[in-house]
């Protein structure tokens, strides 16, 4: 088993890429540079394809596989340690990390053919891959923790990789300390679940937590904070209410970027986070209950938002936002494996959605208003094929990726009973309006882009197709996101979905005659509950059919007659403005007066230059005593005496005179 | 037989007259004697002491006493000597160069 004995090779593969690009690539040619990052992404997902391979032929008993390579802390009881596992869930996440992040390095070759930094963007692509790899791979919290620490790092670097733009500054600048509110929560449960368990590797810590009965509903048990606090972080990172904010911003970022890391892999690591906590997750239903929420809100809140923003990349940026929402939905009802199900066929579309909305700006030359475009469909013919294809799995329409995985999701959903009888049915009733809604933008998005009339200068803009390789992506990316989701596809006969399948051993399934019964129930409800998705998605198509081709003036004529809520969903409900107002003022008010003019200036550099003046002013005093005349000498010395004299005398004189002590 | 006292107060009050000299003469000749009597005026405890007490440390002392203040007239006058002559003048107001 040499690949799974030596699994550190995996995750080392782009960071050797990333150093020598670093350190190096400045002076080299394109070619080299990118030979080198791709090379050393493909070779990490070759290796990732080996352990797979050799990971089943692994028995049930070895899995999960945890190898120690070396300590990196040890202090007292606590030890972490690199220690890389590979079970089922991380197999899943390792394949769509290299292979979904060696597509998008191959699509970037092409892409970042004509900007400067061509290496400085290879070389962050690289560590972004470390850090991931590592993030996913991890056996314990802390090594999560770096993992999850370095993809924000990369993430900042590459939001801000035009640093010369300010608003690119600033989204770097918001998307790294978001995620340091979040991070925050994160290190808070660590800590918690330290000092409950006293260790953070993922399997003795389940191990332990395992026997532990569920905490009642509504009670605030240690394993209830710590899955909140959990939370927190993975709410920061994967971009959900109230700390999303960063996300949109984001797009400041090069388009792979967008795809990579802001849609397919990093995002989505509050997910895994979730999941792989699952064993705490399940025995606190009030923590279950909040991520099903808020998952639920985001998802139907970011839609909204996305129903009417005009940057190709904004409409993609709420609509992840949004799926990251239906996976944290699908974690809160406790169906994990559909969760992580869906953040794999989320991963194949929304990469491929990204790359060709990439490919679409490339086309015009750096436009990004959909107002701009139109009737692309006939220019740019594989761009457009693909980024259908992607349009329709994320509607879901069958039998694409996302069809299957929302499926499950929305299935789950509607048999929770976690908060109530009929809690489940109002988080499904949102989620198929959020499916309506996530229809209705991404074809909005489609018909705007390569339908209609042509409302670009034709004078300016010669469009042009892509080249070779970041068609290739493109098509295979469209290939994952027809075929993705057949995994699942067997549900629909009575045979049981292989996904979940494959993941059972780790979201070990309920057990004995309950399962059976729950199988039934959910195998009669699968088709109906399937064919009414199905006609919600067409719905959205249709209308957004309606609306902007059959009808082009109705959009503006209905913007004008709800021009409140148009406004409003235009200025994404002023959450932006909200915040400015709410916290970033009065925190940049209570820096500048409090801490920087009063504590910093006034009292640490006031007692500083305070003491320094101080002996300016004594010395000053005391210079005039140094006359340079004999006789004020001589007084000084006869003073001095006198003073002396008195020192010595006094315990002797103060009884005679009477003075009390 | 004079109480020892007696000898004391008289050396302080010669002691301080030599202290109010030393400050408020002007002339450098008159200073140098105010001196001289704040040294005699030592001089005179040391040997009351060694009288009331029986023993010959304050007398052997006075001898080292009178050694010093012979070497430092000599010191001094030689120092007066020249600072009259560089100043045409004993007014100690007009030393003033002791200064950086």
């Amino acid at each position: 088993m040499p690949i799974l004995e030596h699994l550190w090779i995996i995750p080392l593969l782009p960071l050797l890429g990333a150093t020598v690009n670093g350190l190096f690539g400045r002076t080299w040619p394109n070619k080299i540079v990118n030979s080198v990052a791709v090379g050393a992404t493909g070779l990490s997902f070759l290796a990732a394809l080996e352990a797979v391979r050799e990971f089943f032929l692994l028995s049930p008993e070895q899995i999960p596989w945890v190898r120690q390579y070396f300590s990196w802390i040890e202090a007292g009881n606590f030890r972490a340690g690199f220690d890389l596992q590979v079970d089922q869930l991380t197999v899943v996440m390792l394949l769509v990390v290299t292979g979904v992040g060696w597509l998008i390095h191959i699509y970037s070759m092409g892409y970042m053919a004509h900007e400067g930094g061509y290496y400085r963007f290879f070389a962050y692509l690289n560590l972004f891959m470390f850090f991931m790899l590592i993030l996913v791979m991890a056996a314990n919290y802390v090594l999560l923790f770096v993992g999850w620490e370095g993809v924000g790092l990369a993430s900042y670097l590459l939001i801000g990789f035009y640093f010369l733009r300010k608003s690119a500054a600033d989204a770097g600048k918001k998307a790294f300390i978001v995620n340091r509110i979040g991070d925050f929560g994160f290190m808070l449960g660590m800590f918690l679940l330290f000092r409950t368990f006293g260790t953070l590797d993922f399997v003795k810590l389940f191990d332990t937590a395992t026997p532990l009965s569920a905490e009642a509903m509504g009670h605030l048990g240690t394993l209830t904070v710590a899955c909140l606090l959990l939370f927190m972080g993975a709410a920061g990172k994967s971009a959900q209410i109230p700390l999303y904010v960063w996300l949109p911003d984001a797009m400041e970022g090069p388009t792979p970027v967008s795809a990579l890391i802001h849609a397919a892999t990093m995002v989505t690591a509050g997910v895994y986070v979730v999941a792989r906590s699952h064993v705490l997750f399940m025995r606190a239903p009030t923590a279950m209950l909040v991520v099903a929420v808020v998952g639920c809100a985001t998802a139907l809140f970011a839609a909204t938002i996305g129903l009417v923003q005009t940057d190709i990349k904004k409409v993609l940026a709420y609509s992840t936002v949004s799926q990251l929402g239906y996976m944290f939905l699908a974690c809160g009802v406790g169906a994990f494996s559909a969760g992580i199900f869906h953040l794999m066929t989320h991963a194949f579309f929304k990469a491929l959605l990204f790359l060709a909305a990439g490919s679409v700006i490339h086309a015009m030359g750096g436009e990004q208003d959909l107002l701009h475009m139109g009737g692309l469909s006939k220019k740019i013919k594989w761009t457009f094929r693909t980024m259908f294809v992607g349009t329709l799995a994320i509607a879901g329409i069958p039998p694409l990726a996302g069809f299957f995985s929302k499926d499950s999701i929305l299935l789950s959903a509607y048999q929770s009973e976690n908060g109530g009888p009929n809690a489940g049915h109002i988080l499904y009733v949102a989620g198929l309006l959020t499916a309506l809604l996530t229809s209705f933008y991404m074809f909005r998005l489609i018909f705007l882009t390569f339908f209609g009339k042509e409302r670009y200068d034709e004078h300016h803009v010669h469009v042009h197709e892509s080249p070779k390789s970041m068609l290739v992506p493109l098509a295979i990316l469209a290939v994952l996101s027809i075929v993705g989701g057949w995994l699942a596809a067997p549900a629909f006969w009575g045979k049981p979905d292989y996904f979940a399948k494959f993941l059972e051993p780790v979201f070990a399934a309920p057990t004995g005659s309950e399962a059976g019964t729950a199988e039934a129930v959910a195998h009669a409800l699968e088709t109906p509950l399937a064919i009414v998705a199905v006609i919600i998605a067409t719905l959205g198509g249709l209308a957004a059919w309606w609306l902007y081709l059959k009808q082009p003036d109705k959009p503006d004529a209905l913007a004008k007659s709800f021009s409140g809520v148009y406004r409003t969903l235009l200025h994404k409900y002023y959450v932006d403005e909200f915040y400015n107002a709410a916290i970033v003022r009065p925190l940049l008010w209570l820096s500048t007066n409090v801490f920087w003019k009063t504590v910093d200036v006034s009292i640490i550099d006031g007692a500083v230059n305070g003491i320094a003046e101080g002996i300016t002013v004594v010395g000053d005093g005391t210079r005039r005593t140094q006359s340079g005349n004999t006789r004020s000498y001589a007084v000084w010395v006869v003073v001095g005496a006198i003073v002396i004299v008195a020192v010595i005398f006094w315990p002797h004189v103060r009884p005679v005179l009477g003075v009390a002590r | 037989m004079i109480p020892t006292n007696y000898y004391i107060v008289l050396s302080a009050i010669l002691f301080g007259l030599g202290v109010l000299a030393f400050i408020f003469k002007r002339n450098i000749i008159s200073i140098f004697m105010s001196i001289e009597l704040m040294l005699n005026a030592v001089n005179l405890a040391f040997v009351a002491f060694s009288q009331a007490m029986h023993k010959l440390d304050g007398q052997v002392f006075v001898l080292f006493v009178i050694v010093v203040a012979a070497a430092e007239a000599a010191v001094g006058l030689a120092i007066i000597i020249l600072t009259a002559r560089n100043r045409q003048s004993l007014n100690v107001e007009r030393v003033d160069l002791l200064k950086l």
